[in-house]
């Protein structure tokens, strides 16, 4: 696997403003879960610029496809089948190849397969709702599900999450470790969200609303939802390294 | 675009994170969460094999929230260096890292008890930027319903009092006392390490 990322990457900071705070009574989970104390900063080392790879070979076949990997044969999920693609880069807008993304969500009625979830919408005995994928050389990735139900959740008295579906992203380096929710265009939860709202900048928000691409969308079989992921970018010291940047 | 950050230099700025939720299983370790046949195994149950080098030790912990609770819903990946230093990624640019030992797992707390469990290797030293080495220290990466954003801190050992007085990160502490919640206790390959997210025992949380 090619990268030659230097000793002397440097992550940019993680702009803190940007990402949701820890702390935010609007959503009752984070009180007692944020830390109070102030985060302790210094220079990135090797145990945070480096990180894990993961080969292709761990892929199977339909790990792409929430549609079909829990499904009976001859069977695939219920809901409006969609193609979730897009491409993860970094803050510098170079691609971020070869890196292991996960995804996890309700199914179309918005319940999810797990012991916990109550949620009086029925179970669809053919799917799952786990998936995975590995980022092309130019950073691409691509999966099949279907577009996840809203539902509600015990946080105020009628608080409903947004149509959403969460992504686990690896970079490079241990430092861009991610985990995020991918909206949907047009979806009038997203404001209403205590979750979406831990976010303080509409701009950031907007960043992780998936937008319908007609284009993109494969007639008579499946709407596509561009989306893409974006990790910290790195700095690496002139002179040091190859000119032509790494 | 966000007046007060953005910088025009980089156009993209970082996706915004979000809890991983109450159903992060699912997605990240979805034969622990009951969903077979999907994958094979979850991914990073085992770091070890019997060609592993290094001392061998198993380190097990809980995290607990503000009001002394252990989360029983917590998942943890630790990323570590292997018994020489180096790491088993393509990042690593001073050498092979050992092939026998992944550097990274991955660790559903127990749904009862809230304890996570690890069968791993003392890590070797790793130096920092400017040369000084950093006493032996495992990476761990938290995230849960109602984390907002993963959180990174570091777990150090008791019994390495020498390399931990002379480390670089733990020799930065404002507070000095906070040290001690970095520290795992034990040896002789067993050590036990509990997180507090808050209250006056608060673990030390890295901005990375």
């Amino acid at each position: 696997m090619k990268n030659s990322r230097p000793q002397t990457a440097h992550y940019f900071p993680r702009d803190r403003s940007w990402h949701p705070k820890a702390y935010d009574p609007g959503y009752k989970s984070s009180v007692l879960r944020s830390p109070q104390r102030p985060l302790v900063a210094f220079p990135n080392t090797l145990s945070e610029t480096t990180g894990p790879a993961f080969g292709h070979n761990i892929i199977g076949t339909l790990d792409n496809d929430m549609t079909l990997n829990f499904a009976q044969p001859g069977m695939s999920a219920i809901g409006e089948r969609i193609v979730v693609q897009g491409r993860v880069l970094d803050e510098r807008g170079q691609p971020v190849p070869n890196v292991l993304l996960e995804f996890w969500q309700a199914n179309a009625g918005g319940r999810y397969r797990h012991k916990k979830d109550g949620y009086l919408a029925p179970l669809d005995p053919n799917f799952g709702g786990c998936g995975r994928t590995i980022s092309g050389d130019d950073g691409s990735y691509a999966f099949r599900t279907i577009r996840p139900g809203p539902y509600p959740w015990p946080n105020g008295p009628n608080d409903w999450r947004p149509a959403h579906i969460h992504i686990s992203v690896f970079g490079q380096a241990f430092a861009q470790r991610l985990i995020t929710q991918m909206y949907f265009e047009g979806d009038p939860l997203i404001s209403r969200c205590p979750i979406v709202r831990t976010i303080n900048d509409p701009a950031a928000i907007e960043t992780l609303v998936a937008r319908l691409d007609m284009d993109a969308s494969a007639p008579m079989d499946s709407l596509t939802y561009r989306f893409d992921v974006i990790l910290r970018g790195s700095r690496s010291t002139l002179f040091e390294n190859r000119l032509e940047g790494n | 675009m966000n007046k007060a950050t953005h910088n025009p230099l980089y156009p993209l700025k970082e996706s915004p994170s979000q809890t991983a939720g109450p159903y992060v299983h699912i997605g990240l370790t979805p034969n622990f969460s009951g969903i077979a046949g999907v994958y094979n195994q979850d991914l990073g149950i085992a770091m070890v094999n019997d060609k592993t080098k290094g001392e061998r030790i198993t380190l097990e912990g809980r995290v607990f929230d503000g009001s002394g609770t252990p989360l029983s819903d917590v998942l943890v990946e630790i990323w570590q260096a292997d018994a020489d230093g180096l790491h088993n990624s393509p990042a690593e640019p001073r050498g092979t890292a050992d092939p026998a030992f992944t550097g990274w797992a991955r660790c559903a707390a127990d749904a009862q008890t809230g304890h996570f469990r690890f069968e791993t290797i003392k890590p070797g030293p790793v130096p920092f930027p400017d040369g000084r080495m950093q006493a032996p220290h495992i990476n761990i990466w938290i995230v849960a319903r109602g984390i907002n954003l993963g959180l990174n801190t570091r777990i150090y050992f008791e019994d390495e009092a020498e390399a931990n007085a002379a480390d670089p990160v733990l020799g930065s502490f404002e507070h000095r006392d906070r040290k001690a919640t970095l520290l795992a206790k034990g040896g002789n390959g067993k050590y036990s390490h509990d997180i507090h997210l808050q209250g006056p025992l608060e673990t030390v949380f890295f901005d990375i």
